[in-house]
């Protein structure tokens, strides 16, 4: 899929792009790790959405809430419980997953308060982290994965294939599928090809229960 | 502020529409309302705030305050181009029922008897503060509030208004407050309590009668409260062990610290605006405050299927309403998928900070009613 231009004017962040164009408008969405808002933002202001977020960092709730979005400070792997069933019709966890301290809770807990996840994650896979890797024999660092490993709040990285592993173990339903390479574009793989696994640097998935 | 409102205010005696049933099963055949209003409210009636205040606050929330000559107690919150901005909103600021600064109370005569009501006065509870409330927006014939906010008590009373009117109420702003009072709440209420009735010019509450007041009692209950509406952080900074005019300690009992001075000045002052049986009827307002209790044990069940807008905030070093008893509120709301925000600000300056220039606090609460005035149709000034 390509994103429309109307999300790119608005300075979204690429994922968030193609994320935006997934969601109908006038829905009902949380963005959960919704950081500054952006996505919040123009969802609600350019696609009539019902949207609310949850954001682990004061500063960015505060910021969030200052431009009049609904935003509580929390976060995905303690939270999400309070929510009752299908309480959305979207949920949005966009490069958090991998921060979170029980990835398969918080998946599972996804699409339980909403109608479809929404899900997008750094592939640990992708041939630069390999390379990496391989010939400096030290953790990766790349552009998605900039931190070094003891600052780094990213604690539990997977690949294209440990996500889709761990989908079929919770018994989801993978309803769209973007993987995306390093310029920002649809790759057009399908997650189950190696090459997905190998030039994808990010991905994207919304799921649903069965 | 003053020209929009007279320090002396409005006053209005309800009750002719039907007696005020109270929690407690007492009834009210007549009561009366003193409030202040700040600017002009609009054709449709749709832009009207009410401002609840705390335990020992009033109606004077932006205007000089009638017997001390000080400024409103949120006269930082409420005007031109403030969060509260009177060119844009009507704000209707109430003495609550059983205050003392006009609001039929304790103090006031029962007209059974022709004698101040005294402890005979029904006890009052947090829904019935809101009930007086409701009456008095019928009588100024507005349907629906923009918003109901407060700080403490005050945030009580907001939370009171959804649950109770959540067709009344556009947004609803609890600031430092909680759902339930703590049990540490009310220890310190009844120390408060207590002090007054011990003052043996209470006269079992008809002081009244004695032409005298347990002014010393009220002062203490004062200066106990006063230490719990700060931080450790904050009255060190202010005061720290620095002495009050000496240089060295006297090995008496005077206010050789600044801090002692200073809350014995707190002590005093209050005694000369606020009715003894007044704080006794509101600390147990207070108190008696429990949502999930009236909601069968179930805080979600006191907002089921809210449609009301909700801004919660509190502050770091609030130990009186803590954080958590704000994210209690904010678990119910989640659960039912309610629209919340909630912040929790940064300060050193503990309970109080609700009353005090807080940017980060002010910012955020005049963004969240910027985004809710676009979204009920306000104009900007």
């Amino acid at each position: 899929m390509t994103p429309s231009r109307e999300g790119a004017r608005a300075g979204l962040r690429v994922d968030l792009l193609f994320i935006a164009d997934l969601i109908s408008p006038g829905s009902r969405v949380l963005d959960i790790g919704c950081a500054d808002g952006a996505l919040l933002h123009y969802l609600s202001s350019e696609r009539g959405v019902d949207g609310r977020g949850i954001e682990i960092s004061q500063t960015g709730v505060n910021a969030c809430v200052a431009r009049g979005l609904s935003v509580i400070q929390g976060n995905a792997d303690t939270d999400l419980m309070d929510y009752p069933d299908d309480a959305f019709d979207y949920v949005v966890l966009s490069r958090t997953l991998q921060a979170t301290r029980n990835p398969r809770d918080v998946l599972a807990q996804l699409v339980r308060i909403g109608r479809r996840a929404i899900v997008t994650f750094p592939n640990f896979g992708y041939w630069r982290v390999r390379w990496s890797l391989m010939t400096n024999g030290r953790m990766p660092t790349t552009r998605l994965l900039a931190e070094p490993w003891y600052s780094t709040e990213n604690i539990h990285l997977c690949t294209i294939r440990d996500f889709t592993q761990l989908c079929d173990d919770l018994g989801l339903r993978t309803e769209r599928q973007v993987i995306l390479n390093h310029t920002g574009h649809d790759t057009q793989f399908r997650s189950t090809s190696r090459f997905a696994n190998f030039f994808g640097e990010q991905a994207l998935f919304m799921l649903s229960r069965r | 502020m003053d020209a929009s409102s007279s320090n002396a205010g409005q006053y209005v005696e309800l009750g002719s529409e039907g007696a005020l049933r109270l929690d407690s099963g007492a009834e009210l055949a007549r009561f009366g309302i003193a409030y202040q209003t700040y600017g002009t409210l609009n054709a449709d009636k749709s832009n009207a705030v009410l401002v609840c205040h705390a335990l020992t606050g009033d109606q004077h929330a932006a205007n000089t305050h009638p017997m001390t000559g000080k400024p409103g107690w949120w006269e930082i919150m409420i005007g031109p181009g403030r969060p509260l901005d009177t060119d844009k909103y009507f704000i209707i600021s109430t003495n609550v029922l059983g205050g003392c600064l006009g609001s039929t109370g304790p103090k006031d005569l029962n007209p059974a008897t022709d004698e101040p009501w005294g402890l005979s006065f029904p006890v009052i509870t947090i829904g019935d503060m809101v009930r007086a409330q409701a009456r008095l927006l019928d009588h100024l014939g507005i349907d629906q509030l923009f918003c109901v906010i407060g700080g403490s008590m005050g945030g009580m009373q907001a939370l009171q208004w959804a649950s109770a009117y959540p067709e009344r109420v556009f947004t609803a702003v609890p600031i430092a407050s909680a759902a339930r009072h703590s049990a540490q709440n009310i220890a310190f209420h009844e120390v408060g309590r207590q002090a007054i009735m011990a003052d043996p010019n209470w006269h079992g509450g008809e002081y009244y009668a004695h032409a005298t007041s347990p002014h010393a009692g009220l002062a203490v209950a004062r200066m106990a409260a006063h230490i719990t509406y700060l931080s450790e952080a904050a009255l060190h900074r202010k005061f720290g062990r620095k002495l009050q005019d000496r240089d060295r300690i006297t090995f008496g009992f005077d206010a050789d610290f600044q801090v002692e001075s200073y809350l014995r000045h707190q002590g005093s002052t209050f005694v000369d605006r606020f009715d003894a049986n007044s704080y006794l009827y509101i600390t147990r307002a207070m108190d008696y405050f429990d949502m999930a209790a009236e909601h069968g044990g179930s805080l979600p069940a006191a907002f089921h299927k809210t449609p009301v807008r909700f801004c919660v905030i509190s502050f770091t070093s609030d130990w009186l309403f803590p954080t958590s008893d704000s994210r209690e509120v904010v678990k119910a709301l989640n659960a039912e998928a309610a629209n919340v925000s909630f912040v929790e600000v940064e300060t050193d300056k503990g309970h109080d900070a609700f009353l005090l220039d807080e940017p980060e606090f002010h910012k955020t609460l005049l963004g969240f009613l910027n985004g809710a005035a676009d979204k009920r149709g306000l104009k900007n000034p």
